[in-house]
């Protein structure tokens, strides 16, 4: 131990700085991410679960055939990017609200980390490893070797499918809030996998249909036709509508949840 | 009833010296019905240690969570440093040891301590504050494979890492072993002689005795006491005489001056006394009482004096 790096009496009270920032920096950004990697039930369902799902549906017979500017097995690849990194963002969500119950957040009031800092890291972790599972499924993709689209579509499927999956880290900070406890996932990943079957994701829906009428509704239908239709070249006016519902949803009631436990901490 | 006794307060005012650590003028904080805190004024100086004391639901966790801007006072003001508390924070100046701060289950104990030096503009290393907290040994453990005292000389060591000026611990060694006692207790007093301030909140009453230059005693919402350790025990004043006596004669021990009251207990009479030269020498050379042990009241006694009578009354807070 050294006691000469430590500062004397009148040391204590100078040279106190205010950190840039809000006291975000990268360190803890690291840390942040080193965490999801570190976590295996995390790295099973949003990174093998997904390309396996791919695996089953993406490369049957009739994959082959043309949607808009690629083949059914582009449009399945796309989705189940969409499912991983939807599922993935939801995690980091839901870890704002497990950490507030653990009394994590009390402990950084302790800090001069600012709120603002606090959630910009937790939105980037969210889009960081929402990323991971996307490129993930896209690789699986690319090295199986079936689907086909133009480069330039592929990247913009994936970037449009990123930003949808901010949708999705607000579920996550609701629904942690609302079921505060570490097995807040178990409630995510199924309610999810629902979500993902009546919004098209798993299987596509015919229109028209009696599922449609009711898919139509549903959180995942709107991202869903959003992320794919670099590829379709079609998106009506209704999924964009859905999208954006949904998000506008979503963001409020995390807010809502947020500012009610705000006030106790 | 009311006990309102305030021993020695600090020299004041001090126009001329530095600006108080902590300054409380007339706080209060309401929670709905519930009257936490019913005014504090407290002041303390740069590199005092004090020991806040009272029971649960005393208002000694709200104080420390209003110093730490955790909590913003129903009325009255908290400075810090001469700023507000939420401002001090930022700046470094304050740390805290709190019962309730959560740590990360997943993250060793050398990330932990990363990931909170990050924070902040200027800290002293994460090797240093390990070695003067303890720890080093198993920094690279996960925080969930730590027992409970290891979890708090974490928090120890996290609170450590800015270097501050002020130190707020709420029952710091909860769950430390008497080797991890100690050890904390010795790395805090070397501080506090570096001219760190240090408030801790405990219910360890020896623990107040012992290492707090400065007992603030504090009972449903308000300060009852304020002095030494030696002059809050003297106010609940008084020693007692224990002896062995087969045939005590209590009413003539009543009329002793200075006495207080007189207990039997089988062959056995204990006299709680002010005077117990007078208590001894009457037991001593008018009667056969033998095996004479005369004891102060513990710092134990005098809390319980001071505020034990009262609390019965009053809904537990916080």
């Amino acid at each position: 131990m050294t006691t000469a790096t430590l500062a004397s009496a009148d040391e204590l009270l100078t040279d106190r700085r205010v950190p840039p920032l809000g006291g975000f920096n990268l360190t803890m950004l690291g840390i942040e991410l080193r965490r999801i990697l570190r976590n295996r039930r995390t790295l099973i369902f949003t990174l093998i679960f997904p390309a396996t799902m791919f695996l089953a549906f993406g490369t049957g017979t009739g994959t082959a055939e043309r949607i808009g500017d690629g083949n059914v097995s582009a449009y399945v690849m796309v989705s189940m990017g969409l499912y991983a990194a939807a599922l993935t963002a939801a995690a980091s969500g839901a870890m704002v609200a497990v950490e507030r119950s653990l009394g994590w957040s009390r402990q950084l009031r302790l800090t001069p980390l600012n709120p603002v800092a606090y959630v910009s890291t937790k939105a980037i972790v969210a889009l960081v490893s929402g990323a991971m599972a996307i490129a993930m499924v896209n690789l699986t993709g690319a090295v199986q070797g079936l689907p086909q689209m133009p480069a330039s579509t592929w990247l913009a499927c994936g970037v449009v499918t990123l930003v949808c999956t901010l949708t999705f880290a607000a579920l996550g900070v609701f629904i942690g809030y609302l079921v505060p406890s570490e097995n807040v996932m178990q409630i995510l990943g199924p309610g999810l996998a629902v979500l993902s079957f009546l919004g098209g994701v798993f299987i596509p829906l015919e229109h028209g249909s009696g599922i449609w009428h009711v898919a139509v509704w549903t959180p995942m239908y709107g991202v869903a036709e959003v992320a794919r239709a670099p590829l379709t070249g079609e998106l009506t006016w209704y999924a964009v509508a859905n999208a954006v519902v949904w998000f506008v949803l979503f963001v409020a009631g995390a807010a809502w949840r947020m500012a009610r436990d705000t006030a106790r901490v | 009833m009311s006990i309102q006794t305030t021993v020695s307060t600090p020299a004041d005012p001090r126009h001329c010296a530095p600006p108080s650590a902590v300054r409380l003028s007339a706080v209060t904080k309401d929670f709905g019905d519930v009257h936490a805190v019913r005014g504090i004024d407290l002041d303390i100086s740069p590199g005092e240690v004090v020991a806040v004391l009272g029971p649960n639901g005393a208002g000694k966790t709200t104080t420390i969570d209003m110093v730490l801007g955790l909590t913003q006072p129903t009325s009255g003001h908290v400075e810090v440093h001469g700023m507000g508390p939420r401002e001090a924070v930022s700046h470094g100046l304050v740390a805290a040891v709190m019962q309730t701060g959560g740590l990360l289950k997943d993250l060793s104990v050398r990330e932990t301590l990363q990931y909170t030096a990050s924070l902040f503009a200027r800290t002293t290393t994460v090797d240093e504050v390990l070695a003067v907290a303890g720890i080093t040994e198993i920094a690279d453990r996960k925080v969930a494979k730590c027992s409970g005292g290891e979890q708090q000389r974490l928090r120890f060591a996290m609170a450590l890492l800015p270097d501050p000026a002020l130190l707020l611990l709420d029952e710091p060694t909860t769950g430390m072993d008497v080797e991890g006692r100690r050890a904390f207790w010795a790395a805090i007093r070397r501080d506090a002689q570096r001219g760190r301030t240090v408030i801790f909140a405990t219910h360890y009453l020896e623990e107040a005795d012992q290492y707090a230059d400065r007992i603030v005693l504090v009972s449903r919402g308000r300060v009852v006491a304020d002095g030494t350790g030696a002059e809050v025990k003297a106010l609940a004043s008084g020693r007692v005489v224990r002896a062995s006596l087969p045939e005590p004669d209590p009413a003539r021990l009543r009329g002793l001056p200075g006495v207080d009251a007189v207990e039997l207990r089988g062959d056995q009479v204990l006299v709680h006394t002010t005077d117990s030269d007078a208590v001894a020498r009457y037991l001593l050379c008018e009667t056969g009482a033998h095996d004479l042990e005369i004891t102060s009241q513990g710092l134990e006694d005098a809390f319980l004096n001071l505020t034990g009578a009262q609390d019965q009354t009053e809904g537990a807070q916080r």
